[in-house]
């Protein structure tokens, strides 16, 4: 493709894009105006009727808790993939290929990175641990905490090594953790169904809103989901600091 | 409040701008992971603190570390080919 062709090709679809979107601008509602009829409802409802004081959370865990177990699944499903993609094959044995690019050195890590990332390790955990039970009270859930607590052995490989981080996150354990998560989700749907209710529909006590225990299920679920999220994320770490470690190894 | 989502969104139009005219790959995660966080940001401003910790985590820490982790996987392959 030559210069000018491309040229052509860009003002065209440049336009068509331009044109398309001062027209879905145009149709937009006015800025701060235009919230839908179900928001409001759910504002009105989340906290007298299902005792949950973060109304993200009454949505995604509750009213619409089914939609959520799809969305963990696509989760579950792409660090499967990731893993499929990234697992030995015959022709490339485990460390036996040597580092034979010359004059290649890995930088070592600098002590401020070290002393930082060990100083935030501790900190990490608790607030993603934070984040997970909080989610029917403030901001957060499962997912955000997963993803916060899955960044502790990144933090763990920055101020150690990749050995340290095995060590504390063995792989066949992460592995468990992810699973068990992943099926607590369909266990505890299954539960309502089992007790004669509909499936996810939130039988358990509501407890008093704005406190831990409130919620009746939803602490449950994302119990469940942080453990999924953030069993997922690390193998995903943990598979791809393996392929890289390999040669340095040997 | 309007001051905050004024400035916000001309940092967020900066920062987009920023990502595409980075060249090198691995300079280029760093700066989507600024990004992500300018986003996070803008989620807050907009009142949604929900979307913005989501915003946070995986625009400013999962997004960045993939692409990291895939860069050096790359990197690898492309050596031992060369070898």
């Amino acid at each position: 493709m030559t210069r000018r062709i491309r040229l052509k090709f860009f003002l065209v679809s440049a336009a068509a894009l331009a044109l398309c979107f001062f027209w879905g601008y145009a149709g937009l509602p006015a800025f701060g105006h235009g919230s839908s009829i179900y928001a409001d409802i759910v504002n009105a409802i989340s906290v007298p009727q299902r005792h949950i004081t973060d109304a993200v959370t009454a949505v995604n865990f509750d009213i619409r808790g089914f939609d959520t177990l799809g969305e963990e699944f696509i989760l579950f499903t792409s660090v499967l993939g990731v893993i499929l993609l990234m697992r030995r094959t015959k022709d490339e044995p485990a460390g036996d290929h040597e580092d034979k690019a010359p004059g290649r050195k890995v930088p070592p890590v600098s002590d401020a990175v070290r002393v930082i990332a060990l100083l935030l390790l501790a900190p990490t955990i608790v607030f993603g641990w934070y984040i997970v039970v909080h989610g029917q009270v403030t901001p957060g859930g499962g997912f955000q905490g997963g993803v916060i607590l899955s960044s502790a052995p990144l933090l763990l490989y920055l101020c150690g090594s990749y050995p340290k981080v095995r060590g504390a996150a063995a792989p066949r354990l992460i592995e468990i953790a992810e699973a068990l998560g992943a099926a607590g989700y369909i266990v505890i749907g299954g539960a309502c169904v089992a007790l004669g209710g509909m499936f996810l529909e939130n039988l358990l006590p509501l407890g008093k809103a704005g406190t831990l225990t409130s919620g009746g299920m939803v602490p449950f679920i994302n119990l469940g989901v942080g453990l999924e999220v953030s069993g997922g994320f690390t193998l995903i770490l943990l598979v791809y600091l393996e392929e890289l470690m390999e040669e340095k190894e040997s | 409040m309007i001051v905050f989502q004024a400035f916000i969104l001309l940092f967020v139009a900066a920062g987009g701008t920023a990502v595409v005219f980075t060249r090198d790959a691995t300079s280029q995660a760093i700066v989507v992971s600024f990004y992500g966080l300018l986003l996070g940001i803008m989620f807050f401003v907009f009142q949604a603190p929900d979307v913005a910790l989501s915003q946070i985590v995986v625009g400013a820490m999962a997004l960045p570390l993939m692409i990291m982790l895939a860069l050096a996987r790359i990197r690898k392959q492309n050596r031992k080919r060369q070898q």
